[in-house]
């Protein structure tokens, strides 16, 4: 029956390759299939060693895709105005199908990948894997960890409860000491700057935490930074390939 | 006891769990992996460079990593519940109030610096800092193997700043600061109403210097001490430069790059030195100081 249906024309458009054990079919299943097409055919042996890469920023990768999926859940039923918003986590956490689990989920996997993308610097600082020619990954590596703790920290406020309106607040606080643009910074007076003029009272949209600060953050968390990451995210894939695959030891060989 | 058992069992500190232990597990993996490689003459990485397929060799480490993530993530999310307090209430302060925990060693900075050199000058000089390294480390050696005999300014610099000054203070911030973020021991419990009878003076002091005169008008002298202590000690970039710049080293780095590794480096050195005129003197009992350098317009 199965073996009659793969023989199908249908079945074949799907589907171009088997799993036969030759080096040509084993290299066209990667080539020919647009997801792991991002690998290149072959790779050296010590690249596969989980106890070289760690994993972290396939981990990473892998986390920000179910934080997208959990994140557009979550959109459905959540409001982001001061009015609504805290309501709707309450009714999310008691009366939603899954509700919790989708929101634990978005939450601990936004703490997991943190983690693991501090973890997987730590890890390409370790091997060397910045030196030449890589310079310019790493670059775009540090800007996707701020954008880690960006999206992260927007994120934060959106629930709406103590922890996140006290959370922000204290991080935000920073924001009005910047020097020459924050009112109590340094030379911020003197160049006329005031609580309600300043670079903090453009990101909070007001002199204080509140319902402007709720939308900012939720159309930054929920679009502007996302979109931002996934061009970084692509750029920084396409150059792991454009620079030579998984840093390696120089062999003599040629590596990619 | 008690305030143990409700700091570690907070949700919110589960990862900060995971951090301890995660970085401890991979700091002694690639310390290991490192004294292996040093010890013998071409690094393991360099014996696996035969190519391997990476339809099955690569993707099925990937699916099994995959599925174990998310059997973890899945896990996690059924036993344990995000946290979600009282609604935002602006005119109920808890106390304390911490900023979410990767940004704790930034917090913990506020203790010794104010907020624009704590919340924006180290985060900038972080973010700079880090994307400057592929730039300013010349070093050719140990590209793309786990080495520490070829590279051990660059890994003793950046594992102290990461284990100490980023994790460390991470894990401060979370189980050691309490309410007024004051210090409290493991087991101690939390008391809201404890203050801290610290008397703070400024650096100049120590050596008889007053910061203001009694009118509470800035002194002069004191404000030149402090330009000179800061401006000195930073001017230690230029002095090393002289005793070493006809070194292969310093030529290889060119002025400019040295200037750049010189400032962030005695940077990093100079968090620290205000850490310990701060924490020295509480812990023999004396006054720890609160400024080096008071001007009219900013405080270092």
């Amino acid at each position: 029956m199965l073996s009659s249906f793969k023989k199908t024309e249908f079945y074949k458009s799907i589907f171009r390759h088997s799993y036969q054990d030759t080096q040509r079919n084993r290299a066209l299943q990667i080539v020919d299939n647009v997801f792991l097409h991002l690998h290149p055919v072959r790779v050296p042996r010590h690249a596969v060693n989980l106890g070289f890469t760690w994993g972290m920023g396939g981990i990473t990768f892998l986390l920000y895709i179910i934080l997208t999926i959990t994140g557009i859940i979550l959109m459905f039923y959540y409001r982001p105005t001061a009015q609504y918003a805290y309501e709707d986590m309450k009714y999310l956490m008691n009366d939603v199908p899954f509700g919790p689990l989708i929101r634990n989920m978005h939450r601990w996997g936004a703490h997991a990948m943190v983690l693991t993308v501090m973890l997987h610097m730590f890890r390409v600082f370790l091997t060397g894997s910045y030196k030449p020619p890589r310079q310019f990954n790493w670059v775009v590596g540090v800007l996707l960890l701020v954008l880690t703790f960006l999206l992260s920290f927007s994120g934060y406020l959106l629930p709406w409860d103590q922890l996140s309106i006290w959370a922000v607040t204290v991080g935000t606080n920073m924001a009005r000491a910047t020097p020459l643009l924050g009112h109590e910074g340094p030379f911020g007076a003197q160049l006329g700057m005031r609580p309600d003029n300043d670079v903090r009272f453009v990101l909070l949209g007001g002199t204080e935490v509140g319902p402007p600060t709720l939308l900012r953050f939720y159309v930054g968390h929920c679009i502007f930074l996302p979109v931002v990451a996934t061009i970084f995210m692509i750029v920084h894939f396409w150059r792991i390939r454009k620079d030579g695959g998984i840093s390696g030891p120089e062999t003599g060989k040629k590596t990619f | 006891m008690e305030q143990i058992l409700e700091i570690i069992t907070k949700a919110d500190n589960i990862p900060i769990i995971l951090l301890l232990v995660t970085v401890l597990f991979y700091s002694w993996l690639a310390w290991s992996k490192m004294k292996k490689n040093d010890l013998q003459e071409i690094p393991e990485e360099a014996k696996l460079d035969d190519k391997v397929q990476v339809w099955p060799y690569l993707v099925r480490t990937e699916f099994i990593v995959s599925i174990a993530v998310m059997a973890i993530m899945l896990i996690w999310s059924i036993f344990l519940d995000a946290p979600l307090e009282e609604p935002a209430n602006r005119a109920l302060t808890p106390n304390p109030s911490k900023a979410p925990w990767y940004f704790l060693g930034l917090q913990e900075m506020l203790v010794y610096f104010d907020p624009w050199i704590a919340g924006v000058v180290l985060p900038s000089l972080i973010i700079v800092g880090l994307m400057a390294i592929p730039y300013i480390d010349i070093n050719e050696k140990g590209n793309g193997y786990y080495t520490f005999k070829e590279r051990k300014f660059a890994i003793t610099t950046f594992t102290f700043g990461f284990l100490v000054l980023w994790v460390f203070l991470i894990i401060i911030g979370t189980f050691f600061r309490g309410p007024g973020w004051n210090f409290f021991m493991l087991g101690e419990k939390w008391d809201p109403h404890y203050v801290a009878v610290l008397t703070n003076i400024d650096f100049s002091e120590l050596f008889g210097i007053p910061t203001r005169f009694p009118d509470g008008s800035l002194n002069p002298l004191a404000v030149a001490f402090g330009g000179i202590v800061v401006l000195g000690y930073y001017s230690l970039a230029g002095i090393y430069w002289f005793m070493k710049q006809n070194t292969d080293l310093m030529k290889k780095l060119g002025f400019i790059r040295y200037n750049i590794v010189a400032m962030l480096f005695l940077t990093m050195v100079g968090m620290v030195l205000k850490m310990l005129l701060r924490l020295g003197p509480v812990a023999i009992g004396a006054n720890p100081i609160k400024y080096v350098w008071v001007t009219p317009w900013f405080n270092v």
